[in-house]
C-alpha cells in the first residue's frame, strides 16, 4: 500500500526483470555461436550442461481468492512467487529444501512445501497462505489458539505451523491415515499422538511444540 | 539453479520422446526430490517435461485381482486408498513412515521409485562422488558411513536407496510399467528395477534414457499380517537406519524385505524359507556376504532384532 515501506522496496526487486533481460541477451548472443555452444555441451559431463539463458513463463494463480497473472523465470518456486513477486511475506523461507515446513501453504486443499514446487507448475491453482486464513481483526480459530496457548516464540515457523495445522485437521476429517494410526481400516483418531506425527514436517527451533499441540488440540476439540 | 525450459506433455509417449530427443532433459512430477537437487546443481536439466497432465493418477483393479497404480498417484492418495489399506497394508504403512505430510501430498508413485540416495557425500558438491561425476571416486568409502550400505556394495559406491515405499513394493512383487520414446511398452519386475552400484553407481535403475514409468501394478493380495517397522534417529520424518517390511502368515511362513541397507530394497527369497525357524536364521541368510564398515556394522544386528520384533508383532496380530 505505501511504497515507502522499506520491506516492500526490498521485495520490489523488479530490477531482476531488467537483469534477466540483460543476462538473457548476453547468453543468447553466446548461444548463437552454434559450433561453440555444441562443443561446450559435448565436453561437459552429463548433468552439468553449459549455462542456459533464463526462460520466462506466463501463467495464473489464485492466491487467497485473488487471481494473479504471473510472468516469471521458470526456476521461480511457488514460495518465491509469493514472497518476491506478490510481496506476501507471511509465508516464510526457512531451509528452502523441504526440511523445515516454514513455507507450508495450502494448494487446492492440500498442504505442500512451497519451496519445493515450481510456480509454473501451479497454473490455475488456488493457493491459501497465512494471509488468506485470517486477518489481524478477524483471526482464524487456529491463529487465535496459537496466540492463546503461546504456540510460538520467535514466530518464524508460525505461518507454516498454522497452515499445516489447519490442513492436518482436515486430513484427519477426511480419514487419511498416519504413521501412528492404530488400524488402517478404521478412521484415524484426534489424539495428541496423531497431531504430533502429522505436524512432524514443521520444525520449531524455539521448541514451542507442546504449546503448538495444545493450540491445535483446542481447535480440533471445538470442531469435533 | 540452472535455467531450463518448461513444457507440459500431453501424452506419455510424447513426454518420453521429448526427454529422449532433448539433451539433459528430465521429467518432473512432484519435484520434491528433483528440485532439491536442482537447487544444489547436483541435477542440472536444461529442459523439464511436466508429466502431471497425463491422466496417470488413478488406482484401478486389474483383471488378475491386483491393483494398477498410476505413476502420478500421490503418496498420500496411495496410502489412503481403501483397497491398499485393506489388502496391501504394508504398502500404506511404508509410505506413511516416510517424509512428512507436505511431501507425501506432492510426491508421486513413480517419482518415489526414482528418489536418489541421501548419502551425505552425494549431496556435498565439494567432495568427489561417482554418482555425481562418474570416475571421480567415492568420498564415502573411508569416510563417515553410519547411514550407508552394508550389503551389495562396490568399490565405487556404498550409498543406500533411501525410500520406504519401494521396500514394500519389492515385498509385494510389484511390476513397473513403462513407455519408451518409440512408444514401446514394457513391464519391469520390481526386483530388477533398482540396480546395485557396481562400477556404474550413476545408473540407478533399469530405465533407458527417456523411458517413462506409467504405472506400478500389484499382484492379487496374499493375505497375512502386514507390518512395516522403520528404525531411525527420530520417531518421525527421518530416513531409515534399517526398515523391515513383512507379510507373515498364520503358519509362520512369509516374506521379508529390508530397507536402509543396500543400493536397492533388499530381499532374498531363499532366506524366507527360514522364517518358521526365527529371525536369526532369516537374517543370517538375508545378509550373508555383508560388508559393513566399523560405523555401520550395527545395522547387521539391527536387521535381525527388527525382524525379531516384527515376527513377534505378527504373532500377536494373529492371536
Amino acid at each position: 500500500m505505501n511504497d515507502t515501506n522499506p520491506l516492500r522496496q526490498l521485495g520490489d526487486t523488479t530490477l531482476t526483470r531488467r537483469d534477466v533481460l540483460i543476462a538473457g541477451a548476453v547468453s543468447t548472443a553466446a548461444a548463437s555461436v552454434p559450433g561453440l555452444a555444441s562443443a561446450q555441451t559435448a565436453a561437459l559431463p552429463t548433468p552439468t550442461a553449459a549455462a542456459q539463458p533464463p526462460v520466462m513463463a506466463r501463467f495464473s494463480l489464485k492466491v487467497n481468492g485473488k487471481t494473479e497473472q504471473m510472468d516469471v523465470d521458470t526456476r521461480t518456486t511457488l514460495l518465491d512467487v509469493l514472497r518476491e513477486h506478490l510481496h506476501m511475506t507471511g509465508t516464510k523461507k526457512g531451509c528452502d529444501h523441504g526440511q523445515c515446513g516454514a513455507c507450508t501453504v495450502i494448494v487446492d486443499g492440500s498442504r505442500i512445501n512451497s519451496c519445493l514446487s515450481l510456480a509454473v507448475m501451479h497454473d490455475g491453482a488456488s493457493v491459501t497462505t497465512i494471509e488468506g486464513l485470517g486477518t489481524p481483526d478477524k483471526l482464524h480459530p487456529m491463529q487465535a489458539a496459537f496466540v492463546k496457548h503461546d504456540g510460538f516464540q520467535c514466530g518464524y515457523c508460525t505461518p507454516g505451523q498454522i497452515c499445516s495445522a489447519v490442513a492436518a485437521l482436515d486430513e484427519i476429517k477426511q480419514g487419511i491415515p498416519s504413521h501412528v494410526t492404530g488400524s488402517l481400516t478404521e478412521k484415524p483418531l484426534l489424539s495428541v499422538a496423531e497431531l504430533r506425527e502429522r505436524m512432524s514436517g514443521n520444525i520449531c527451533r524455539c521448541g514451542a511444540y507442546s504449546n503448538i499441540i495444545d493450540a491445535i488440540s483446542e481447535v480440533a476439540g471445538s470442531r469435533a | 539453479m540452472r535455467a531450463f525450459t518448461y513444457q507440459k506433455a500431453k501424452t506419455a509417449a510424447e513426454a518420453a520422446t521429448l526427454v529422449a530427443r532433448t539433451p539433459h532433459a528430465k521429467f518432473i512430477a512432484g519435484g520434491t526430490n528433483l528440485l532439491d537437487l536442482m537447487k544444489l546443481e547436483i541435477e542440472a536439466p536444461v529442459a523439464l517435461i511436466d508429466v502431471n497432465h497425463l491422466g496417470l493418477n488413478k488406482i484401478e483393479a486389474t483383471p488378475e485381482g491386483g491393483l494398477r497404480i498410476g505413476a502420478l498417484v500421490t503418496n498420500t492418495d496411495l496410502a489412503s486408498d481403501a483397497r491398499v489399506r485393506k489388502d496391501y497394508g504394508v504398502l500404506s504403512r511404508a509410505i506413511l513412515a516416510g517424509a512428512s505430510a507436505q511431501l507425501r501430498n506432492k510426491a508421486t508413485t513413480a517419482g518415489n521409485l526414482l528418489q536418489r540416495t541421501r548419502c551425505s557425500y552425494f549431496y556435498d558438491t565439494n567432495m568427489p562422488c561417482n554418482k555425481r561425476a562418474p570416475g571421480a571416486g567415492c568420498s564415502a568409502i573411508g569416510g563417515y558411513t553410519r547411514q550407508l550400505a552394508v550389503i551389495g556394495v562396490s568399490d565405487a559406491c556404498i550409498a543406500t536407496y533411501p525410500g520406504d515405499m519401494a521396500v514394500a513394493m519389492r515385498l509385494l512383487d510389484a511390476s513397473v510399467e513403462t513407455v519408451a520414446p518409440n512408444g514401446a511398452r514394457r513391464v519391469i519386475p520390481i526386483a530388477d528395477f533398482h540396480r546395485l552400484p557396481g562400477n556404474t553407481p550413476h545408473i540407478e535403475t533399469a530405465l533407458a534414457p527417456g523411458e517413462l514409468i506409467t504405472a506400478v501394478t500389484l499382484p492379487k493380495p496374499i493375505g497375512g499380517v502386514h507390518i512395516y517397522h522403520k528404525v531411525r534417529d527420530r520417531s518421525s520424518y527421518a530416513f531409515a537406519l534399517v526398515s523391515v517390511a513383512a507379510v507373515i502368515q498364520k503358519d509362520g511362513t512369509g516374506r521379508v524385505a529390508v530397507g536402509g541397507v543396500a543400493h536397492k530394497p533388499w530381499r532374498v527369497e531363499a532366506a524366507e524359507a527360514n522364517m518358521p525357524r526365527g529371525a536369526k536364521a532369516v537374517a543370517d541368510q538375508l545378509l550373508a556376504g555383508a560388508k559393513p564398515t566399523e560405523d555401520n556394522a550395527f545395522k547387521v544386528t539391527l536387521v535381525q532384532r527388527t525382524l525379531a520384533a516384527v515376527m513377534s508383532e505378527a504373532k500377536r496380530g494373529q492371536a
